[in-house]
């Protein structure tokens, strides 16, 4: 029976993966906002769905990817948006912007209470007042602005971004959109005409010109203020405009790109409630864009699918659940508990590498572009790293390891995806695949052994110190594991670091600069070749080497993380201020660890209790000596 | 003795010290950049032999660690004495030897390039033609005499011979130039903005109408410092024709006339002539629809070299640079809404030191790695039967 149990665990967890891979169920009677959601649009110089768009916008503004109402109801993103594009009146009264700051509520007389998320209604009065604060602010560096000056910086660009998202199709306020462009067309031509006679000095009909002045001054105000460039180019050249700049273009063209018309035509629909015209359109709209946009479409229908999974949501759950095993397994029933982790974790990494692949093939770049992607990416190699060393000692370390930091890195990149689009187009002086392929895998290869290391390290001291399962054969082959993965983090990290300077001699003109994120490369393979060399040396042995593997957790994490807190240097496209305290957290506890590692080996419960010689008395071998 | 120096020397309990000694000193000099700024910190603290406290100043200092630069060169010693005592031509050692041989080369090559490696920009409007790039850290004064037909001869003074009450004294010029005053940097202002007290420190040209104020040394980043002088120029016979006030902040050269001909002086950025010239055609800067991203800055540019007989069109953007005579330009910047480009030029003998070091490394850190990870899986499975 016993033999089952892994199977039936991991098929147990596959379900449940499976439900949510499911597509969602045709909709006959409503709007059919899955297939809206896949329309392509272009923002930030990518195209990508509107499904994408309205998750990035609300994660921004409200700091989720969901909307629950005052009533309770919970609504999808795109639902949300579908009313900021066609229905301003109804998204107006939505409690997105999420105020915590009590200095903020007292601008508008408010007392801080149970509500943190208040709607645009609620702010209109007091528009000026926020963009006159948030100017003031704006003037300021990051690290110089005070709590209330960061909150209302942010409250007035989430109330900027809002306002231009609900005019991105049409004006705010726009009842009969199709009509009007009907209108619109049908007079340029007695307006033109009108406008020579003019010029001529001859008699010409005014009220045919002050109608469409009128409507091309409204377009003006959209084109301004369009956040989404909704309006491909027609011919293969041409550029994505947006609505009002394409309208404002149907005065020469003489005629109403086709996109534009459908976009009206769903607006007018969804207004009306008339859910049969909606999806109609949609359809229109989509097979539109299959036929004229075919790379376009197929990736945001590509990424739509992504959206929906979460992959890296689903793979975090798996990564904690095998962790919670593999622990387990050092407390007895190890071989099946064992096995069960590994099996999840095959599954988690399979999800993993699934989120990973789909970035790839969605932003046709190399794995790391950002931090946020170096999150990922970490997480990924140390699993990988970790499995294989599981497949080799079968004893629950690898597969402990790998659950915490697939967790972890996962975690971290959820935070770090707070600032919206994640699949961000590169810099410049980044876009170059080679290197990214090169350079930036290599050093976070680095990085996700230098985290392997040091979690080998804390098993060690904390198994140590706090439990009775660190036998001899255990210890020695962490210790074995650790050194070999130090190895292999100095590999990665020395010949990452020399490629950087090779691009960067390449691309500025010296190898090395002394920049900040340069630095902390280096301080990573320093410390490698400390422990490489303390060892060999004979200068320190096992516990030693676990203590200086989780101090290279420290230094791992001030390279990754530290130095970019810092706002100066070149690499500062990664600059990121609010994690500050987490890191310095994270420091302080592996600062505890080594505290807790320099007590005597006889007052170690694994080496007290047990009578097991400690580690020390076997002199470290020498690979080199 | 000897002995026991060589056992310190070649010792690995050094390369350990020294390792432990860089990292402390790249993390201290990482976080001094916050307020020195990138380029200050690298001189006081890498590019130096011990570092300073206080760091500002003419008093009392301490040297309180050592720099970059000792740092390097001590870990130099070490490694080359430890490799020439241990040598031992063996397949289990020559992984090791090969790691160190090209971290010997990286570290010398760096130490070379600090030494002998020069940047400096060319900025180029639309249509502009330069043959020399400035400098932007080091000024120079430039005395200009303009009576040739064709040519103007140049004779430039390096900001270091600067000091206050120097005398210089060229076989070039009939006069000799007497430094009055000399400021690092300096605030210029209108006589009459600058209060009551303020006093002019020149009398011949515009310098009579402007009051200087002394300024301490720029940290900042984006910003540098704006030297000053007031010089005095006196014929080699004859009497003192005046002070003139010198600074990069006043824009064109001042005219005056000595020996029967005419001169411009002016304080202006370090030039490096080249023999050939560069004439900037185009300049692009293309964004990501929608966006304010950059997605690549290129320079189209004539490059003409008569001496070599070269006249051609080079596209010089993000990644590819233009490697011409020893020296390469690179896309750094733009200007005045993406009409005038930046180019940096660099001019660094030792460039290939690190390509070289990084391919004799690899293949060490490979061979020895790859010899490891057998040893290690046949201990495993030794330990595992």
């Amino acid at each position: 029976m016993k033999r089952f149990v892994p199977l039936i665990v991991l098929l147990v967890m596959a379900g449940w993966i499976a439900e949510n891979w499911m597509p969602p169920k045709p909709t006959n009677n409503a709007v059919d906002l899955v297939r809206f959601g896949k329309i392509p649009v272009m923002v930030g110089g990518r195209a990508k769905p509107l499904d994408t768009v309205a998750r990035n916008s609300l994660l921004i503004i409200h700091g989720k990817q969901e909307l629950i109402l005052d009533n309770g109801r919970t609504l999808t993103a795109t639902a949300g948006f579908a009313d900021v594009l066609f229905h301003e009146s109804t998204a107006d009264q939505y409690p997105v912007f999420h105020i915590q700051n009590d200095e903020v509520l007292g601008l508008f007389g408010w007392e801080q209470s149970q509500r943190k998320y208040f709607s645009f209604a609620e702010f209109s009065p007091f528009l000026k007042q926020i963009e006159e604060q948030g100017d003031q602010a704006d003037k300021l560096e990051a690290v110089q602005r005070s709590a209330f000056q960061s909150a209302i910086l942010n409250l007035r660009n989430g109330l900027v971004l809002y306002q231009r998202l609900k005019n991105s199709v049409q004006l705010e306020g726009t009842a009969h959109f199709a009509a009007e462009l009907k209108n619109y067309i049908s007079t340029i031509p007695g307006a033109a005409k009108a406008a020579v006679q003019a010029q001529h000095g001859e008699n010409f009909d005014r009220s045919e010109l002050n109608a469409v002045a009128e409507l091309i001054q409204k377009y003006e105000k959209i084109s301004e203020l369009a956040y989404v460039l909704a309006v491909p180019p027609i011919e293969p050249s041409g550029e994505w405009r947006s609505v009002g700049d394409s309208l404002l273009r149907s005065v020469v063209a003489g005629e109403i790109h086709p996109v534009v018309v459908e976009y009206a035509q769903i607006g007018d629909a969804y207004r009306a409630n008339d859910h049969r015209q909606f999806n109609q359109h949609v359809d229109a709209l989509i097979n539109w864009f299959a036929k004229e946009q075919p790379n376009a479409t197929k990736r945001a229908s590509f990424e739509f699918l992504f959206n929906r999974l979460q992959p890296f949501t689903q793979s975090m759950a798996l990564y904690i659940l095998a962790f919670l095993l593999a622990c387990a397994s050092w407390l007895g029933w190890s071989r099946t508990l064992n096995r069960s982790a590994f099996l999840l974790l095959l599954l988690a990494l399979a999800i993993h590498t699934f989120g990973l692949g789909s970035r790839m093939y969605l932003q046709e770049r190399p794995p790391v572009t950002n931090l946020y992607s170096s999150a990922i990416f970490i997480g990924w190699g140390a699993v990988i790293v970790a499995l294989i060393l599981e497949r080799i000692f079968q004893d629950g370390i690898g597969a402990a390891c790998a659950g915490a930091i697939g967790f972890v890195t996962l975690i971290i990149a959820h935070h770090l995806a707070g600032s919206g689009d994640t699949l961000e187009m590169l810099q410049a002086v980044l876009d170059t695949n080679i290197w990214l392929a090169t350079h930036v895998v290599a050093i976070t290869t680095g990085y996700s052994a230098m985290f392997l290391a040091g979690m080998l390290a804390i098993i060690y001291i904390v198994r140590g110190v706090f439990t009775r399962s660190l036998k001899k054969q255990t210890a020695d082959s962490l210790a074995r594991m650790t050194y070999g993965v130090v190895c292999f983090a100095t590999l990665f990290s020395f010949v990452g670091t020399v490629l950087g300077g090779i691009w960067a001699d390449q691309s500025w003109g010296r190898f090395w600069g002394w920049d900040p994120k340069e630095n902390g490369a280096v301080l990573i393979v320093l410390w490698c070749a400390i422990i490489l060399h303390a060892r060999w040396g004979g200068f320190i042995r096992q516990r030693g080497l676990m203590m200086m593997a989780v101090f290279g957790n420290i230094v791992t994490s001030f390279s990754w993380f530290g130095v970019n807190m810092l706002g100066v240097g070149l690499h500062s496209y990664g600059f990121m201020q609010k994690a500050f305290p987490w890191l310095l957290g994270f420091m302080i506890s592996q600062l505890a660890l080594i505290t807790i590692a320099t007590t005597p080996l006889e007052q170690w419960r694994s080496f007290r209790e047990t009578g097991t010689p400690s580690p020390d008395e076997n002199l470290a071998t020498d690979p080199v000596a | 003795m000897l002995r026991r120096i060589i056992d310190l020397i070649t010792s690995l309990k050094l390369t350990i010290v020294c390792l432990a000694a860089g990292m402390v000193l790249i993390f201290t000099g990482t976080m001094a950049q916050v307020h020195l700024g990138i380029h200050e910190a690298q001189e006081r603290y890498f590019q130096s032999w011990v570092v300073w406290w206080p760091m500002e100043g003419n008093g009392f200092r301490l040297p309180i660690f050592p720099g970059g630069h000792l740092i390097g060169a001590v870990l130099l010693v070490n490694l080359i004495a430890a490799h020439v005592k241990r040598f031992r031509w063996t397949s289990k050692k020559i992984g090791i030897h090969l790691i160190h041989a090209g971290l010997i080369i990286m570290l010398a090559g760096g130490l070379f390039t600090d030494l002998f490696a020069v940047e400096s920009h060319m900025r180029l409007q639309r249509g502009d033609t330069k043959n020399y790039s400035e400098d932007q850290r080091h000024m120079e004064l430039a005395v200009i005499d303009t009576s040739g037909n064709d040519l103007d001869q140049v004779t430039a003074i390096p900001e270091s011979l600067l000091k206050n009450n120097r005398t210089i004294d060229h076989w070039s010029l009939p006069f000799r130039i007497v430094v009055r005053n000399f400021y690092q940097n300096a605030d210029l202002k209108m006589l009459r903005d600058a209060g009551p007290a303020a006093k002019p420190i020149a009398n011949q040209g515009p310098g009579a109408m402007i009051a200087v104020r002394p300024l301490p040394r720029t940290t900042a980043q984006d910003e540098r410092d704006v030297p000053a002088a007031a010089i005095e120029i006196v014929p080699k016979e004859g009497n003192s024709l005046g002070t003139w006030l010198v600074s990069d902040a006043l824009g064109a050269p001042q005219t005056f006339s000595c020996g029967g001909r005419t001169w411009m002086i002016a304080m202006r950025t370090a030039r490096y002539y080249k023999p050939y010239s560069v004439t900037l055609q185009k300049f692009t800067h293309e964004k990501y629809a929608g966006t304010e991203i950059p997605k690549n800055f290129a320079s189209k540019v004539t490059l003409i070299d008569p001496e070599r007989s070269v006249n051609r069109d080079v596209l010089i953007y993000m990644n590819h640079p233009l490697r011409y005579r020893g020296e390469t330009f690179y896309q750094a910047g733009f200007q005045q809404d993406d009409r005038a480009t930046i180019l940096q030029v660099v001019h660094n003998p030792s460039f290939l030191a690190p390509y070289v070091a990084c391919i004799i490394v690899a293949a060490g850190l490979l061979w020895q790695f790859g010899f490891h990870l057998f040893g290690f899986a046949r201990q495993k499975r030794t330990a595992t039967v």
